[in-house]
């Protein structure tokens, strides 16, 4: 197994929080990872990237190219990642935002209403959670649990009631594989 | 073994330099090395050491060339443009033996450039980019591990042959983050004997003068002709590269850092493709790995060299190989990353269909 991901969105949106959460879940799971941020010069509101590799193998380069799977949590990722996306990969839309159709053929396609579903749970914040739960769910590259199991470990301030409810946007978003 | 901890490359640079026994810092900050001074603020003085922000990476170095003379373990670091300011502070710690060590954490240049990843400064670092004839001993990481663990040579070398040390990295391996492994065990420099040229408190021993000059006639000519014999034995024992797959190799891919990673990626594309292709990355730049370069161009047909600048380090492979083998190189300046797939390309390129070798080869 080896699943190169690019998560991309705006500033804000948690896209390198939940890039490093990833790795971090992909570690405790005993896997092979790393976790790039694309650093330019960026502020809330802006873009913001990130490469996260998650393998049963060495980790060859952290920088992904050409990702099997690319999360796209707004507008302007769509455009700017869906080309690069593997062959036969996959593409987690986030529905809420994003408003263009994806026109690939050759790869799988998850439409996941990120915003929508966070708010239902109450706090539009956990948005990436939703995302990551998708990914878990549709790629079996890492469990939810996991995934779930590394939060207190990446936000270390965060108060147990809003890790439960990180997790609860995770479950919510493995709905949707 | 200890619980597996998830670091940026920047802190492991940071935690294996204090590990190394390094403690004193002077910085001054430069994306993309920030973690580095923020790192060493809160944690020196944990360890009993002491953090500077320096007004500007000329003072930085000079103190750092202070705390040099006096025998301590001593660090500081930079990006690209900060490096360059310190050049004239790197070539007087040369010129007074001084064991200093500093990180490089490339950017994108000439000038201001950009802040992502690069590696333009190899001519600098392997030249010794400030003035004068001298050396800096030059570690090359490639991963974070690597980050962490190459403080701990760098300051061996240094002290033992008594001249400036560097880790050049860039902003990729400085931002990204992956498992960590310390693999030295922690030095405690109270442990350490003190060296015999340290400047101090002296207690009726003999005069001890630091000094990167001579004036009498002939002076400075003895000075660096001893200093090169120093040179030479760290050519002869502290060389260090790495091999991948080379045995039946076709081509042999020759890459330092960063774009030694991409070039495993390549690697293994290109050999589920038929390509036989090996790696071969150098991880000290100065003393450059020439003498097995040598040995290998005796029966690589195709040297290809890959690196993120537009062709610097490709005229040390070419000096190795002096003609013997056919050389290729894929050079991308201006801190854009290069990809498996392009690398991949190249090298279909001049197996299928007889690239041009690299031009100043003739």
């Amino acid at each position: 197994m080896y699943q190169g991901i690019k998560i991309s969105g705006f500033g804000g949106q948690g896209v390198i929080s939940a890039g490093y959460l990833l790795a971090q879940a992909g570690m405790m799971e005993g896997k092979e990872v790393s976790f790039f941020p694309a650093y330019g010069a960026e502020m809330r509101g802006g873009t913001a990237n990130c490469s996260v590799v998650v393998a049963s193998e060495e980790v060859t380069t952290p920088i992904v190219s050409t990702p099997d799977t690319a999360i796209v949590l707004n507008e302007p990722s769509l455009a700017k990642f869906e080309p690069s996306v593997k062959p036969g990969g996959l593409l987690i839309v986030n529905s809420s935002l994003v408003n263009s159709k994806p026109t690939r053929t050759d790869i799988k396609i998850l439409f996941v209403p990120c915003n929508q579903v966070a708010g239902e749970l109450g706090n539009g914040k956990v948005m990436n959670m939703v995302a990551l739960g998708a990914f878990a769910a549709a790629t079996g590259a890492i469990t939810v649990d996991a995934i779930a199991r590394a939060l207190p470990k990446v936000y270390k301030k965060l108060k147990p009631e809003v890790i439960e409810l990180n997790i609860k946007a995770l479950k919510r978003g493995a709905e949707f594989k | 073994m200890a619980e597996k901890k998830l670091m940026k490359g920047n802190e492991a640079l940071s935690e294996g330099a204090i590990r190394a026994g390094c403690r004193f810092f002077a910085g001054y900050p430069i994306t993309p090395q920030n973690e580095i001074p923020e790192y060493m603020s809160w944690r020196l003085p944990q360890v009993g050491g002491a953090f500077v922000q320096a007004e500007s990476e000329v003072s930085a170095i000079n103190m750092v060339y202070g705390a040099g003379a006096t025998g301590v373990r001593c660090m500081t670091s930079s990006s690209s443009p900060g490096i360059s300011l310190k050049q004239e502070g790197i070539s007087y710690a040369a010129g007074a033996d001084l064991p200093i060590f500093i990180g490089n954490v490339m950017r994108g240049g000439p000038g201001l450039g950009n802040i992502a990843g690069a590696q333009g400064d190899y001519w600098q670092a392997t030249r010794g980019g400030g003035h004068g004839d001298y050396r800096t001993f030059v570690m090359a990481p490639n991963s974070v591990t690597e980050m962490a663990n190459f403080p701990h040579k760098c300051f061996e070398v240094s002290f033992k042959y008594r001249l400036p040390s560097m880790v050049l990295a860039d902003g990729i391996l400085g931002q990204m983050m992956e498992p960590v492994e310390f693999k030295h065990p922690e030095i405690d420099p109270s442990t350490l004997t003190e060296p015999d040229w340290a400047l101090g408190v002296n207690n009726n021993r003999a005069k001890r003068i630091v000094k990167s000059y001579d004036l009498k006639e002939g002076g400075v000519e003895i000075m660096v002709n001893e200093r090169v014999k120093r040179y030479r034995q760290i050519e002869a024992a502290e060389t260090i590269y790495e091999e991948k797959m080379l045995e039946d190799a076709e081509i042999a891919l020759v890459a330092y850092g960063i774009s030694a990673r991409v070039c495993v990626a390549a690697m293994k594309l290109a050999r589920e493709k038929g390509l036989k292709v090996g790696l071969f990355r150098p991880i000290t730049l100065w003393p450059f790995p020439k003498a097995r370069l040598v040995e290998l161009s005796k029966k690589m047909k195709h040297f290809l060299v890959v690196e993120m600048s537009l062709g610097q380090m490709v005229e040390d492979v070419q000096l190795a190989l002096n003609g013997r083998s056919q050389l290729h190189l894929y050079a991308k300046p201006g801190a854009s990353v290069i990809t498996a797939d392009e690398i991949y390309k190249a090298m279909d390129n001049i197996v299928k269909k007889g690239a041009k070798e690299y031009a100043a080869a003739k």
